[in-house]
């Protein structure tokens, strides 16, 4: 499935929905102490899709992912996977398998037999148990290491011991919980890709949960955004990214500035608006509410272009600079609220020129300036 | 769109919950309880065989508080105890501080296996072997047998305790202590000891109950003037059972849980200063 | 100002003496007496004849007639059996209710889980002669079991229902006084436990009773052996149960010993069978250290 593919299934897709979800509700406790982890949750997840839950944690999307694999009940709502109705479907009759955040693999148990256990539980044939087994370990590239015990592995070797065993009993979705934030940095780089690459060659839907847009963004072909216990967006990475729903998604995803300001005046795809600090904007209308006055205005820091003092929509001073490696971060005092966070890529200009204090002209396009839904 | 309630009563287990356990778990403590409860009960009947219930009565226990015998067996219990604990006590400071800052040497391993040794030989067996011990190389100390005796099985209780305090303690610290020019002695006093003595405490307390507990040993040891108050409870119930076992049990009884409460809220400190 | 001796090595030895010293002195060597006892002649009304003799274990076995023939005597073995029985017993009922109530008090919230081990903790180190003395309250003549069979009438006032001086009476008494030491050391495996795998064996189809005995049971072993040798090995030469709930009959290793060394005054047998309780506690520790071992390696990393 392309990157480029819609929030919304095509009704053709929709009886292909490997995962649907119908107004999901989690309530822990009970009367005055109840909390609501889950609201109204509903979105549909495609066959063979990689899918991931975004969020910060406490948003809702480990809830979700437990109500998945049932170690979680719901309070309310359907989950049905590839049609059949699994609310009451207990977890080990449910063709969905759990990669744990902290690979939860069997202590006890040899690395093949971690791989073999579901197999065996599935009471497949011996011959099909260890030819499964020998194939997963050689996909995850992990065949040397079968007769050893977790223990004596690494993070990034339990790691892939740990999708090896989820993904033998070849489920029809496989939920991975935050798998990569064990490992560092270089390793969890390496990881997205094969990650990415195991689910095209499987062909199983894989359900990400993670914190981290990057990850998000790098791996899916679309994203749900939750935040306190609502979905906020499902889209693809670049729905999210280049427009979000509202102040969350845009804030969460990726670096953002928002600047409050009014409508003046509604002129087609644009609109003319005038924000606190004065300035005369003129902005993307797409999201615009019929009626609407107030808006917040959002833009990414890098769709900011600089140029000379004069020659530019506004004028500002440089407040802060931060060197990034790849480019540098600015803040510039627009006279609005907050200063803007404006990313120049190095190369482009001689860095060595900007300093802070300097006045600078600051380009805001209006196709990269966007009302945001609240 | 309504959220679809289900029709089903929801209440669902956990996969890992098992029903029943909660009551196994109530009933388990009931078998703990009741035995201690029913000695305390009967030891309030008035009337003088035990198993009868005759009415509320406190008789028994101020016979047991003027039985001369009974008076002199219980100074003697804690005589033993705490002279056991004390010298136990200051026996297990040394070697677990010997042996958690002194380095590694050879033998380490077989030294803490012969201080713990008497949690691994069956006391029966020690009470005998301490038996024919004493009467063969003719030490008659009276009470002072039966202290030796205490001190030697509370070692282990008392070092385990203060070895793990010493196990969890921030060796940083007393580095800290050299870098500002204390010498070893002062790092010990200023600073080791104070953090240590929550383990000492425990050590002590653990000793103390052990030692006011025994049973066995003692008997095998003590010579006739020496008895101690378990002893003299064994042997009161070999004479005859009357309530007045039950009162003195109960005090003894009452002893212990205020001792073992008191060590548990220790030990639950840790070196950093929180509660656990 | 106390100066401490500077050399390591001494003040380490130094630290250390008391402690070995006592231990050496009042535990070694006579433990080490009682093990050359063994080996030697009976004297008479208690003592030894320092003569090396193996009738002390002899004895065990057989039983010496007028014309100094042996002849098989099964009445000390029956002693050894009843007390590896009896052990067995407890250490199974212990392990059948401690398991589960471990189980029960491991998933509960940590506040209450400190409760819950408190209770357990308090009895056992409350006076073990006095607890067992409350059974024979429960379990004796006219004690709480029996009254109300006496109050209806369905025993006369001679009857008794046999509770007490019996081998079910000392099973109770071991069980009630060593189980605190099986549920804590398996309380204390089960809180180890990352609860996650086991839902991983249900994500991976395993049903209740499967999770149960391939993840829960194997990885709570180590607690399983230490409970129940805690609960096996003080019960094989416990004295205080058989003694006072037993009676006379009843004889159990503990007691034997005790019996040898105070009323039937045979030093060398009574060494005999203590050297033969300390070779199966010796046995039984070795079986743990090895279960231990064998732990390490999975925790290793």
């Amino acid at each position: 499935m392309s990157v480029a593919q819609a929030a919304a299934l095509p009704i053709a897709e929709r009886a292909r929905a490997a995962v649907e979800l119908d107004n999901v509700e989690k309530t822990y406790g009970t009367g005055k102490s109840a909390v609501k982890a889950l609201k109204g949750v509903s979105f549909d997840i495609a066959d063979n899709e990689f899918f991931t839950l975004l969020g910060p944690s406490g948003c809702g999307k480990t809830t979700l992912l437990r109500a998945l694999a049932w170690f979680e009940s719901v309070t309310a709502g359907t989950i049905r996977l590839f049609g059949e109705d699994i609310v009451d479907v207990p977890t080990y009759k449910r063709s969905i398998n759990t990669v744990f955040q902290h690979y939860s693999l069997f202590p006890h148990m040899s690395v093949a037999e971690n791989v073999a256990y579901g197999l065996k539980r599935l009471k497949k044939s011996k011959s099909e148990i260890e030819a499964t087994v020998a194939d997963m370990l050689e996909l995850v590239k992990m065949t040397d290491f079968a007769g050893r015990l977790p223990a004596q592995l690494s993070g990034g070797q339990q790691q892939r011991v740990a999708l090896a065993r989820a993904l033998a009993p070849h489920p029809k979705v496989l939920l991975l919980d935050e798998p990569l934030s064990a490992l560092d940095l270089k390793l969890r780089q390496s990881m997205r890709q094969e990650l990415k690459q195991i689910q095209a060659r499987t062909g199983i839907t894989f359900i990400f949960v993670t914190h981290d847009q990057d990850e998000a963004l790098s791996m899916s072909d679309r994203v749900a955004v939750m935040s306190a216990g609502y979905v906020q967006q499902v889209g693809t990475p670049n729905e999210i990214y280049e427009h979000p729903a509202n102040r969350f998604v845009a804030g969460f995803v990726g670096d953002a500035n928002f600047i409050d300001a009014q409508i003046t005046s509604p002129v087609g795809d644009t609109v003319t608006c005038r924000t606190k600090g004065g300035a005369v904007l003129q902005a993307d209308a797409r999201n615009l509410l019929e009626g609407q006055r107030d808006v917040t205005l959002f833009l990414r820091p890098e769709k900011v272009k600089l140029a000379k003092v004069g020659a530019a929509t506004v004028d500002g001073e440089i407040t802060d600079i931060q060197y990034l490696g790849n480019s540098t971060m600015m803040q510039i005092d627009i006279g609005e609220a907050e200063p803007l966070v404006v990313t120049e890529p190095l190369g482009e200009v001689d860095q060595r020129l900007r300093q802070v204090g300097d006045r600078v002209g600051v380009i805001l396009s209006p196709s990269a300036l966007q009302i945001l839904v609240e | 769109m309504a959220a679809i309630e289900h029709s089903k009563p929801k209440k669902r287990r956990a996969f890992g919950e098992v029903p029943g356990l909660g009551a196994l778990a109530i009933a388990f403590m009931m078998f703990l309880y009741l035995p201690i409860l029913v000695l305390v009960v009967y030891s309030f009947n008035a009337g003088n065989i035990v198993m009868v219930w005759t009415g509320f009565s406190t008789d028994w226990y101020a016979r047991a508080f003027a039985n001369e015998d009974i008076r002199k067996a219980a100074i003697n219990s804690l005589v033993v105890a705490t002279s056991a604990t004390a010298i136990a006590t200051t026996c297990a400071t040394l070697a677990a501080l010997a042996l958690a800052r002194g380095g590694s040497f050879k033998g380490k391993g077989a030294t803490v296996g012969v201080i713990t040794l008497p949690l691994m030989v069956p006391e029966i067996v020690t009470a005998v072997a301490m038996l024919v011990f004493f009467s063969n190389i003719g030490l008659n100390f009276g009470l002072g047998n039966v202290i030796l005796a205490h001190v030697t099985f509370c070692i282990p209780f008392a070092f385990m305790p203060i070895r793990a305090r010493l196990d969890g303690m921030d060796t940083t610290l007393e580095q800290a202590s050299r870098d500002l020019y204390a010498s070893d002695w002062e790092t010990f006093r200023l600073v080791t000891l104070p953090q240590l003595m929550p383990g000492v405490l425990a050590g002590a307390m653990l000793s103390f109950v052990i030692s006011m507990d025994d049973f066995i040993i003692t008997l095998m040891v003590a010579g006739a003037g020496d008895t101690t108050l378990p002893v003299y409870i064994y042997s009161m119930i070999r004479q005859g059972i009357t309530p007045e076992i039950n009162a003195v049990s109960s005090i003894l009884l009452l002893f212990s849980i205020v001792l073992v409460t008191a060590y548990w809220f220790v030990t639950r400190t840790k070196p950093d200063g929180k509660n656990r | 100002m106390a100066n401490l001796p500077s050399n390591p090595a001494l003040r380490r030895t130094l630290s250390l003496a008391p402690a070995l010293g006592i231990i050496g002195i009042f535990m070694l060597i006579p433990v080490g007496i009682i093990a050359v006892f063994s080996f030697l002649e009976a004297k008479s009304f208690g003592g030894v004849v320092w003569s090396f003799s193996t009738d002390a274990y002899v004895q065990l076995l057989y039983e010496r007639a007028l014309d100094d023939s042996l002849i098989l005597s099964p009445g000390y073995l029956i002693i050894i059996w009843r007390s590896f029985l009896l052990a067995g017993i407890a250490m199974l009922c212990c392990l059948v209710v401690g398991f589960p109530v471990a189980y029960f008090i491991s998933r509960q919230p940590l506040q209450h889980r400190n409760m819950w081990i408190l209770l357990i903790t308090i009895p056992f180190w409350t006076n073990q002669l006095v607890r067992t003395f409350a059974w024979i309250i429960i379990l004796g003549r006219n004690g709480i079991i029996e009254a109300p069979f006496h109050w209806v009438g369905i025993l006369g006032s001679d009857d008794t229902l046999g509770l007490m001086y019996s081998n079910f009476a000392i099973a109770v008494g071991l069980t009630y006084t060593f189980i605190p030491l099986m549920v804590l050391p398996i309380y204390a495996s089960l809180e180890k436990l990352d609860f996650t795998l086991v839902e991983a064996a249900a994500d991976l189809y395993s049903s209740k009773w499967e999770a149960f005995s391939k993840v829960i049971i194997p990885l709570s072993k180590p607690g399983i052996i230490a409970g129940c040798l805690l609960v096996f090995i003080p019960s094989l030469g416990a004295f205080i149960q058989p003694d006072l709930l037993g009676g006379g009959k009843n004889m159990m290793l503990g007691t034997l010993v005790q019996f040898q060394f105070s009323t039937a005054r045979n030093w060398p047998f009574g060494a005999a069978i203590a050297m033969i309780l300390l070779a199966a506690v010796v046995i039984f520790l070795m079986i743990y250290a090895r279960a231990a071992r064998g732990q390490q390696k999975m925790e290793l990393h």
